[in-house]
């Protein structure tokens, strides 16, 4: 039987995704629901001096009205930040409380202050606008970098700080760059990011009165984790008592990971009313509260030798963490980034210092790449600086500082296992036809253009992670996964796993792994996840860790089928178990030759007995049935790596940015499913294309959100991007048994770098932050002609 | 969205009856559906005139094209008689918003809403247009006065816009990358006698470009406006773009559009 594995298997979900028959959170209806929206504080920063219901109570249709007062009295907890994050100094970080409701303060625009419940959602619309809230305005904080001289906007956060959190060795970083010819400098700042996944987050919760179970549908990627969450530190309910169901889920970016206050206040508000409750988000209070990504400030300097070598590397990087710290809001900007810091090159010495800090803004949290694409942007930006600085060829400088020795232990913390960072970066050269670039310069000159190449070579850390390391780091929960494998005995399988699919087609690759591992057609296979009354327990999907971790423990638990099958099938053809060998899908007997299929010893397994004959298939010291579970927990994290080669032709007349050509040469180990690895690759590349050229978060000065519609945030459009081309090196990861690395966050990572070193080698090397919009670019070209006229 | 009663009449004196001062008569919608959504308009009724055939299609004479209110963008751009009469006006349809605007969006709407990124008013301007409405006719640079404000009364209901025919014409525009609406808009024409520059995107209304329009029609070539000076005093700065940017686009996209003739 050939191998699923590796194969362009068409996706499953497809097909009720492209006919409309997706089941989202939204399209859930319970009888007799009421409908919640939810009163948001209008401004940045602002005292609340009283809460005014009852109009609103009065109000046509209107249920109830809840306050921050009276989620406060029933003592239900607040959003989380789940890492916990040691400072220089040694204290801990600091972290203000972040109730569902706020009550007497609101620290952004669109935090939750009240909400109403009513019949239809017209009424509860009416009887939101009938909550009278007293505010006092206060002065927001907005500018990450002004925020430690500003007011502290929690009490007790002094100079609104977080952490001032080091990785590294400040020492042996000052020797380095004594040692230095040259020192590379770079100011950067990492743009904020609104992540907009197409759906917006939803919950709808049915309170069972009798039962007293609650059951929360709602947008999640880790509907285990928010259950856990919420039982644990929101006291909605006792674990045993709370379903969490994460239905089809229309993307999610990181933005999902979050348990937010909407699900918090409706689970908790469905039992004080006794009514099931639907909340959807407009798409205006997804830009206003859904977590955003990025935002950091960066000064970064690289020591090198004169003939290219990398001596010394070092960030000071201030973090803007937005009103309240997160679920992954707080690793985000320190082990998420500062490990990878040092990117795909030797630096005996190197340090990332990060200073988290609070501002009015929405929080920020984990966005596609998660501190890797900050990271990757940093360090990409600084080594196309040298080369230039240097006067060398930005593939020769990256070359002459790849490790070449496998396993690669970095400077910082990384252990890389597996890896080929030069055969990446010679083919991304050789299908970007890199040595044709002068030609084409030459030809877009002639045409009164300006164009640039840009290159950037990545690795990252993902498919998180080892329990114990991140647990050691201050991760409040262990990331191993878990799945189980449900042999029925009409010969279908159910596999459940707690990963969560909400764009990354698991229904298919999971079902190709299993498919290849017991013998079947994938066609008889189910993937089940996103409930948590179904399969046992999960950590959800980000950090590009569903196949790495979870897709390993289905492996597993197939494996464990495997071997209890073999054991059956020994019994039932007389055998010793070392006798027989499992092969697609069968169990042959070596000597006789006789065999019984996989779905015969399943079968077996559940009716163990025949007419006639007192006589069982199952061997002593084996149950009946054919389940098998696994919690895989990976013994390091996978490292995808790569170069991707950008060409963009710039019109200086108008500052136009045309991305002309892209290259990714991508480094995923084994590959499951190739056309689905791609989509993974465009999308990723896609949005980094967005961060780089396009994708523009405003807030005023008084901490309003300026882009808070499509009509002033720009998304990119299929019309914005030239066909990829991508490729694929690979080395095989030696963590789990597949080889397989993540993959679904490298395209964001590489590819900012890419493009802006691009756009920057297209203005002559003169710097311009992100998103290089028309006009910004159009001021760079004024500048460049005016220096070429002095010049000549 | 406040309810409101809603009404589909079938002729223009029928609509014209049903308004009133909390009344808004509803075309595509692409306007006034998300600002009733978003609570930044409501009505008492709203009356649909989609359904009033006499406001839709396209009709040429020797001199002019008349476009009906309700004529979407959509079939502006692909209408065989408005390629060939006054290509630049298929070309400005052909490139608002996104397909689902064009297919839904009118031309009596957009002129009606005047919004000071739109396209469609700088070709009335630069096109003579008169704007036939159910009281009166009247010409485009009486008609549009200022930010989303026209010359239109309460309940006046425009039926069609009449477009002088140029010798030639061409329409420039640099979108907003995000909503595609005009961050500067050109619209050229060269009639028999004058040329008309019209802009929009650059002020708070749309306006002829006396300066550029001039010297052009003295001299209609890239020479004759190379190197005048686009002031951008008065213009709009917003997040999107500088005043001084839109200054340099204005100038930009007149040079094209005279190349482009
Ligand atoms: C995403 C997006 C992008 C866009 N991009 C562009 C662009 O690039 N260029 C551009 O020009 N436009 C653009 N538009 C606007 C679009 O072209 C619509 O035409 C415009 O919004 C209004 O037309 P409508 O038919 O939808 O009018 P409606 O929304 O139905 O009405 C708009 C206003 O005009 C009034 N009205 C409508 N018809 C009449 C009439 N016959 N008589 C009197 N009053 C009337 C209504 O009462 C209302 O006040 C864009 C819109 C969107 C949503």
């Amino acid at each position: 039987m050939a191998s699923l594995v590796g194969s362009r298997v068409e996706r499953k979900e497809d097909t009720r995704f492209l006919q409309g028959k997706g089941r989202y959170t939204a399209d859930i209806n319970i009888a007799n629901q009421t409908y919640a929206v939810f009163v948001r504080s209008p401004h940045a920063r602002a005292k609340i001096k009283s809460v005014d219901t009852s109009k609103a109570l009065k109000s046509s249709g209107v249920v109830g009205v809840l306050t921050g007062k009276e989620i406060a009295e029933d003592k239900i907890g607040g959003l989380i930040a789940g890492w916990a994050i040691r400072s220089e100094d040694g204290s801990e970080m600091k972290v203000p409380a972040n109730p569902p409701l706020a009550k007497d303060i609101a620290n952004f625009v669109g935090e939750p202050v009240a909400v109403v419940f009513a019949e239809t959602l017209d009424e509860a619309k009416e009887g939101a606008e009938k909550v009278k809230v007293d505010y006092k305005v206060l002065k927001a904080v907005v500018d990450p970098a002004e925020a430690m001289k500003s007011d502290a906007i929690h009490d007790g956060v002094d100079k609104n700080l977080c952490y001032d959190w080091l990785l590294g060795d400040r020492k042996a970083v000052d020797e380095a760059f004594a040692k230095a010819d040259k020192i590379i400098k770079v100011d950067l700042i990492n743009n904020r990011l609104v992540p907009n996944a197409m759906e917006p987050r939803a919950c709808v919760v049915d309170y069972n009165t009798a039962s007293e179970e609650i059951t929360l549908y709602t947008t999640s990627q880790n509907p285990h984790l928010s259950r856990l969450v919420m039982s644990a530190f929101g006291g909605v309910a006792p674990e045993n008592k709370l379903r969490v169901v994460a239905p089809d889920v229309g993307g999610g970016f990181g933005s999902k990971i979050n348990v937010y206050n909407e699900e918090i206040v409706c689970s908790w508000a469905s039992k004080k009313i006794e009514r099931p409750i639907k909340w959807v988000a407009e798409r205006t209070e997804s830009f206003l509260t859904d977590t955003h990504g990025r935002d950091h400030v960066t000064h970064a300097e690289l020591a090198v030798t004169n003939d290219g070598k990398f001596l010394g590397f070092k960030n000071e990087t201030i973090a803007n963490l937005g009103a309240y710290a997160r679920v992954f809001g707080t690793v985000t900007p320190t082990y998420l980034f500062g490990p990878c810091a040092t990117g795909v090159y030797v630096i005996p010495a190197a340090y990332s210092n990060v200073k988290a800090v609070y501002t009015n803004t929405a929080p920020v949290d984990a966005y596609r790449g998660a501190g890797r694409p900050e990271a990757t942007y940093t360090i990409e930006r600084l080594v196309e600086k040298a080369a230039l600085e240097l006067g060398m060829d930005k593939t020769e400088i990256r070359m002459k500082n790849f490790p070449t020795q496998f396993p690669f232990k970095q400077t910082l913390v990384h252990t890389v296992d597996s890896g080929d960072y030069v055969a990446g970066l010679e083919k991304a050269k050789q299908m970007a036809d890199y040595s044709g670039f002068e030609a084409r310069r030459k030809q877009s000159e002639a045409n009164g253009k300006l164009r640039g190449i840009g290159v950037s070579s990545y690795f990252e850390a993902c498919g998180i992670a080892p329990s114990a390391a991140v647990m050691s780091l201050g991760c409040g929960v262990g990331l191993w996964e878990s799945a189980e494998v449900r042999f029925n005995p009409t010969g279908q399988i159910s596999v459940f796993t707690g990963a969560h699919s909400h764009g990354q087609s698991h229904d298919t690759t999971f079902a190709q792994i299993a498919a290849d591992e017991l013998g079947v057609p994938m066609e008889n296979i189910d993937v089940v996840h996103g409930d948590t009354d179904k399969g046992t327990f999960g950590m959800g999907t980000y950090g590009s860790r569903s196949l790495t971790v979870g897709g390993i423990a289905i492996v597993n638990a197939c494996k464990k089928i495997v071997a209890k099958g073999k054991r059956v099938a020994a019994k039932m053809l007389e055998v010793n178990e070392d006798e027989i060998e499992f092969k697609d899908g069968e169990f042959v007997a070596l000597k006789s030759n006789k065999k019984k299929t996989i779905g015969e010893v399943a079968f077996a397994c559940y009716l163990p007995g025949q007419r006639d004959e007192m006589k069982s298939p199952i061997p002593e010291g084996d149950e009946p049935g054919l389940i098998e579970s696994s919690f895989f927990d990976p013994a390091n994290f996978s490292f995808p790596a790569g170069s991707h080669i950008c060409e963009v032709e710039i019109d200086p007349d108008t500052g136009n940015v045309k991305v002309e050509k892209y290259t990714a040469v991508d480094d995923f180990g084994r590959i499951v499913n190739p056309m689905i690895v791609e989509g993974q690759v465009h999308g990723g590349i896609a949005q980094g294309i967005g961060q780089a050229l396009h994708e523009n978060t405003q807030y005023d000065e008084t901490g309003q959100l300026m882009t808070a519609s499509y009509m002033d945030y720009t998304m990119p459009r299929a019309d914005n991007f030239p066909e990829f081309n991508l490729g694929f090196t690979c080395t095989h990861a030696t963590s789990n048994p597949l080889g397989v690395k993540g993959c679904g966050e490298a395209g964001a990572i590489a590819s900012p770098p890419t493009v802006m070193n691009a756009v920057i080698d297209a203005l002559g090397g003169q710097e311009i932050s992100m998103p290089a919009t028309a006009e910004k670019v159009w001021k760079a070209c004024k500048t460049m002609k005016k220096s070429n006229a002095k010049a000549a | 969205m406040k309810s409101f009663n809603y009404h589909a009449p079938k002729d223009v004196k029928d609509a014209t009856k049903l308004a009133s001062s909390s009344s808004a008569f509803l075309a595509g919608g692409m306007t006034t559906i998300p600002s009733m959504k978003l609570g930044l308009a409501s009505y008492k009724d709203v009356i649909d005139i989609k359904n009033i055939k006499k406001l839709s299609g396209i009709k040429v004479s020797g001199k002019t094209v008349t476009i009906g209110a309700t004529t979407k963008h959509a079939e502006v751009a692909a209408s065989k008689d408005v390629k060939k009469a006054i290509p630049a006006l298929a070309k400005l349809a052909g490139n608002i918003g996104d397909a689902q605007v064009r297919n839904r969006g009118t031309i009596g709407g957009s002129i009606s809403n005047n919004d000071p990124s739109a396209c469609y008013p700088s070709a009335c301007m630069a096109l003579n247009a008169v704007i036939h409405t159910s009281k009166r006719k009247i010409d485009a640079d009486k008609f549009f006065t200022g930010m989303f404000e026209t010359a239109l009364k309460s309940g006046e209901l425009v039926e069609a816009v009449e477009f002088e025919i140029p010798e030639k014409a061409d329409y420039q525009k640099h979108p907003n990358p995000a909503s595609r609406y005009a961050i500067i808009g050109v619209f050229l024409a060269k009639h028999k006698k004058d040329v008309n520059v019209a802009v929009t995107g650059a002020k708070s209304c749309v306006y002829i470009d006396k300066d550029l329009s001039k010297k052009l029609s003295s001299n209609f070539s890239v020479s004759a406006i190379e190197g005048m000076e686009v002031k951008s005093s008065g213009m709009n700065s917003d997040m999107h773009a500088s005043a001084e940017y839109r200054a340099n686009l204005v100038s930009l996209y007149t040079k094209k559009a005279v190349e482009a003739c």
